[in-house]
């Protein structure tokens, strides 16, 4: 029992492990600098990601509340790389800020939270989960301590989630009902689609939906993303949106899989819905943060594209899918956390000749979002069209060609920021910026993956292969 | 030969000219590029023939297949045949003269030719890919840096023009994409596989309901890239904002990929599609033919001019697919060549004139032939191969697209043809005046000081596209001997489907 508990559980102790050490830093001295914890915690979030890649096992414990598989180990290695990546941008963030220890501990929950949602084998251990990563967030969400908007956007967060986190248990409630259990396991062989129980799964599913902003749940998610921090904001819009789409995913494909019928076309409606809000409301904005939410939801939008199509090729295709936006997204995020953190700029106008001025990061942010509209020879490329190619093969042409318009008009707007930066011939309103070695490495392995993932064929071979 | 070399050589050019320093390193290194694209498509097409005189007569040389998304049954999977050779060749043509002209750039030279060549790319393996995710993919590579190279360096209104031009080609290929996920889910090949093999998919039949149903998408979504009618409104604001290596790539590369598509794709992997959709395709593309001659007339920039022009030009390379005989679809693929290098050497012309004169509306020139006579001549011959001369290749392409019109028989089609013809009058016409207004008569701006002829990276530019021109104007059997077998392969294809109806 020890050692196979250490093994299943190597990523939650980890995390949990290093939770402790920034607690006993925390208080064992007050000396620190916040340069030398930044640099501690991101080589302890590097030796974590490493360590991702070793000892992995399927197994089940605490009487199949807890279940770990390959898939589910790749997808945590998935979110402890994106942590990595958020916390090495933020340095130039946290750098100066007075709390950076609490931060790191609320994030880490959090992440230890998804992970417990993530392996929940029994929709108890997975509400467990959920709250444990909830909650935190909202904290962090608060972390621009001076601003009002900050405070603001933790409220929206925190009220909204309980929101969501109610449906849930409803729906939860529900099931349990009229199955009388809640064990993954065994609730595909009680589920028969009686009128209840699509009651429960419409709960469920509204649920999840707060949780990964599908229209028409998606009211918070720009205005949590304005007023949070913007490395939060990216965690937000990845990392959690990551997590709680694996869960999904899988739960949809597992345990509702013989209500199939249904939600498949609630999934239609819901992708079709959540493409054109994302994408019209995305054209309006000027502030960067809340652009990059609206063009998060549009993503969203395309994945449920992916998961309406049938078993092996959409959860393999929503997977690779969210591997290569954990890139492209981050690294989009990165270039404008990094301006915001120095300039505390953060509209498009602002942008203007950005590339003069800063090339290496214009570059990098037009990669992304190069990659975010799956422009060829990015990874976003692959991505998208795996996830539309997933969803062609019901025969569903309507929604693929729906799919297709909301790329042409997603485009747009992704090429709008990068006109601003390479075509403006004003002068440029941000002076050139040193970038410190953090973020750099951030921005080039996030450059790395977007190129390169495309070209490397064995990391899907790989995800197709666990995705039975 | 190793067709991937096409795709390494423009990759490692644009590589070595990212880690150049200043301009003459950028220069010299997109140069040297350039000229070992031309040298590989030389020694492609050499080794083309020698296969083909020992008698090899696979439908496609060179073949090379390489697993690349197994899963899915994606390969990276390329070949030629005459069709694609003559398409790699004008490629490395039109991008050897690019860089030449654009010599003199200064603003952010190492990026303008990093794109160009980047661009190249996107061509090269679009036209010897054999698999259809490689040859979407390189589709749309070639989409991106034409909406940069427009925007940054343009003229004009650039940022629309760019901006419309990106949107209305990603759309096409998002047509495409649907028409392509169609098929693909509609091959059974070996094992209840699905194929995106083009060679494969075309010993399959697919069910005439989903060739009826896809045709439109593939087609019309390569159609937005060669100009067909009503999609072809990207083509006189792109071609007229870009800076001229662009508008030479533009038109004289980019718009081929349309033809290229329509052919290769859309006709030969849905002949009954193709067929039944023919008479269709026929009126819309004598509308952009008549409707393109019409406007251009109209026009008074001597950018548009050609761009319109362009327009119509191209209508006949969907005229000569649509009308589904030998002859049609051999001068229809001449038509791409001999308009490629015809319209890169007119934008090449119109680029030099506008450097020294800062303007291009043909009545506020004139008599340009006094003080640069050999642009002046490089610009008369460009609109005479535009016009139809003999002797060069326009006269060549068309009138092979005509007589294969004229062997269809039914009324439509003879119509079609007529109409088409006419529009030869009209185009001497804008033509012919555009020359003389520009060339001929008095010197009227006499405000540039001393504007010198042209340079040698100019001549050279213009030499190289000439000399394509009369090559194929005054021996054109070689190219004919070059495509026919190819366009046989495509008429049998669709002659076979008819007859089983």
């Amino acid at each position: 029992m020890t050692n196979e508990f250490y093994v299943l559980m190597k990523f939650e102790l980890l995390v949990a492990l290093i939770i402790f050490i920034l607690l006993f830093m925390k208080v064992g001295s007050s000396s620190w600098s916040n340069k030398k914890v930044l640099v501690a915690v991101n080589l302890l979030l590097l030796v974590n990601f490493v360590f991702g890649f070793f000892m992995n096992s399927d197994g089940t414990l605490f009487g199949e509340m807890f279940r770990t598989n390959k898939m589910v180990e790749l997808q945590k290695n998935m979110l402890n790389l994106g942590a990595l990546i958020i916390s090495a941008q933020s340095y130039s963030w946290l750098k100066n800020h007075a709390h950076v220890m609490e931060f790191y501990m609320l994030l880490l929950s959090t992440l230890l939270g998804m992970f417990f949602m993530m392996s929940a084998g029994n929709f108890l251990m997975f509400y467990l989960g959920l709250e444990l990563s909830t909650i935190p967030l909202a904290a962090i969400c608060n972390f621009d301590l001076e601003k009002r908007q900050s405070s603001e956007a933790a409220i929206k967060f925190i009220i909204l989630s309980a929101l969501s986190s109610a449906l849930l248990l409803f729906g939860i409630s529900l099931v349990y009902g009229t199955t009388g259990t809640l064990n993954f396991s065994e609730l595909p062989g009680h589920l028969n689609g009686s009128a209840l129980q699509l009651f429960a799964f419409i709960l469920i599913l509204a649920g999840f939906a707060f949780k990964i902003s599908i229209v028409p749940f998606h009211l918070w998610t720009a205005d949590v993303y304005e007023g949070s921090p913007v490395a939060v904001a990216a965690y937000l819009s990845v990392i959690s949106k990551a997590a709680f789409l694996f869960v999904f995913t899988s739960v949809l494909y597992t345990v509702f899989k013989p209500i199939a019928g249904s939600w498949y076309n609630m999934l239609f409606l819901l992708s079709v819905l959540t493409m054109f809000t994302g994408n019209l409301f995305a054209v309006r904005q000027n502030n960067l943060k809340r652009f990059l939410a609206f063009s998060s939801i549009t993503q969203m939008g395309f994945i449920l594209v992916g998961i309406s199509g049938s078993n092996q090729m959409g959860y393999a295709s929503v997977v690779y899918f969210l591997l290569i936006y954990i890139f492209s997204n981050l690294g989009a995020f990165g270039v404008v956390a990094f301006v915001s953190a120095v300039t505390g700029k953060e509209n498009m106008d602002d942008y203007k000749a950005f590339y003069k001025t800063n090339p290496f990061l214009a570059s990098v942010l037009s990669v992304s979002l190069f990659s975010l509209a799956g422009i060829p020879p990015t990874a976003g490329f692959f991505g998208k069209f795996f996830l539309i190619m997933a969803g062609a093969e019901r025969g569903n042409y309507i929604l693929i060609s729906i799919a297709a318009l909301n790329m042409i008009i997603s485009l747009y707007y992704y090429l709008r920021v990068v006109q601003t930066m390479f075509m403006e011939e004003s002068r440029a309103t941000i002076e050139r910026l040193p970038v410190n070695i953090f973020a750099k490495l951030a921005m080039l392995v996030c450059v790395a993956g977007i190129l390169a993932i495309g070209f490397v064929p064995w990391i899907y071979h790989y995800i197709y292969a666990l995705s039975l | 030969m190793n067709l991937s070399l096409l795709i390494f050589i423009p990759l490692l050019t644009a590589f070595v000219i990212l880690l150049c320093r200043g301009e003459k390193q950028v220069r010299a290194a997109a140069l040297a590029g350039g000229v070992a694209q031309m040298l590989a498509g030389f020694i492609l097409l050499v080794a083309f023939w020698q296969e083909r005189e020992t008698g090899n007569t696979t439908q496609m040389l060179f073949q090379y297949n390489h697993q690349w998304f197994s899963p899915l049954q994606i390969n990276y999977h390329v070949g030629v045949d005459g069709i694609s050779v003559a398409m790699i060749l004008l490629t490395s043509f039109v991008v050897l003269a690019g860089i030449l002209v654009s010599w003199k750039l200064e603003k952010m030279s190492k990026e303008f030719f990093f794109l160009l060549i980047f661009l190249s790319i996107g061509a090269y393996g679009y036209f010897i890919s054999l698999d259809l995710f490689t040859l979407f993919f390189f589709l749309e590579i070639a989409v991106i840096p034409k909406f940069l190279l427009i925007g940054i360096w343009g003229s004009g209104k650039k940022q629309y023009s760019a901006m419309k031009l990106a949107l209305m080609l990603m759309g096409g290929s998002a047509m495409v994409f649907v028409g392509l996920l169609g098929l693909y889910f509609n091959t059974n090949a070996a094992g209840g596989l699905h194929s995106f093999d083009l060679t494969q998919i075309a010993q399959m039949h697919i069910p005439l309901r989903v060739q009826k149903l896809f045709f439109p998408f593939v087609f019309g979504g390569f159609g937005v890239f060669g100009a067909l009618f009503p999609f072809h409104t990207w083509v006189p604001d792109g071609h007229s904002s870009a800076p001229t290596a662009a508008s030479m790539f533009l038109a004289g590369i980019s718009m081929k990929l349309g033809g290229y598509g329509c052919l290769r794709v859309a006709t030969y992997l849905m002949p009954d599609a193709a067929h039944a959709y023919a008479p269709v395709i026929i009126v819309l593309a004598t509308i952009a033919i008549i409707y393109g001659a019409f406007a251009t007339m109209m026009q008074t920039d001597l950018k548009y001019i050609n761009a319109y022009s362009s327009v119509s030009h191209c209508g006949f390379v969907l005229l000569g697919i649509a009308m589904l005989t030998q002859t049609s679809i051999n001068g229809a693929v001449m038509q791409m060549v001999s308009h490629g290098l015809m319209t890169a050497l007119f934008f090449a012309a119109i680029g030099m004139i506008y450097d020294r004169m800062h303007t291009r509306v043909a009545a506020q020139l004139g008599g340009l032939l006094k003080i640069m006579p050999f642009i002046s001549t490089v610009f008369v011959l460009a609109g005479l191969c535009s016009l139809g001369l003999p002797g060069l290749s326009g006269f060549v392409a068309e009138a092979t697209v005509f007589m294969g019109a004229w062997q269809n028989p039914d009324t439509l089609y003879r119509v079609a043809t007529i109409l088409s013809c006419a529009s030869i009058v009209v185009t001497a016409v804008y033509i012919l005046r555009a020359v003389g207004q520009a060339i001929m008569g008095p010197l009227k701006k006499t405000d540039q000081g001393n504007v010198g002829d042209a340079s040698w990276n100019e001549k050279f530019a213009a030499v190289i596209l000439l000399a394509g021109i009369l090559a194929i104007g005054v021996a054109p059997f070689w190219l004919y001997k070059l495509i026919s077998p190819a366009a046989e392969v495509v008429i049998q294809h669709v002659t076979n489907a008819v007859i089983k109806n």
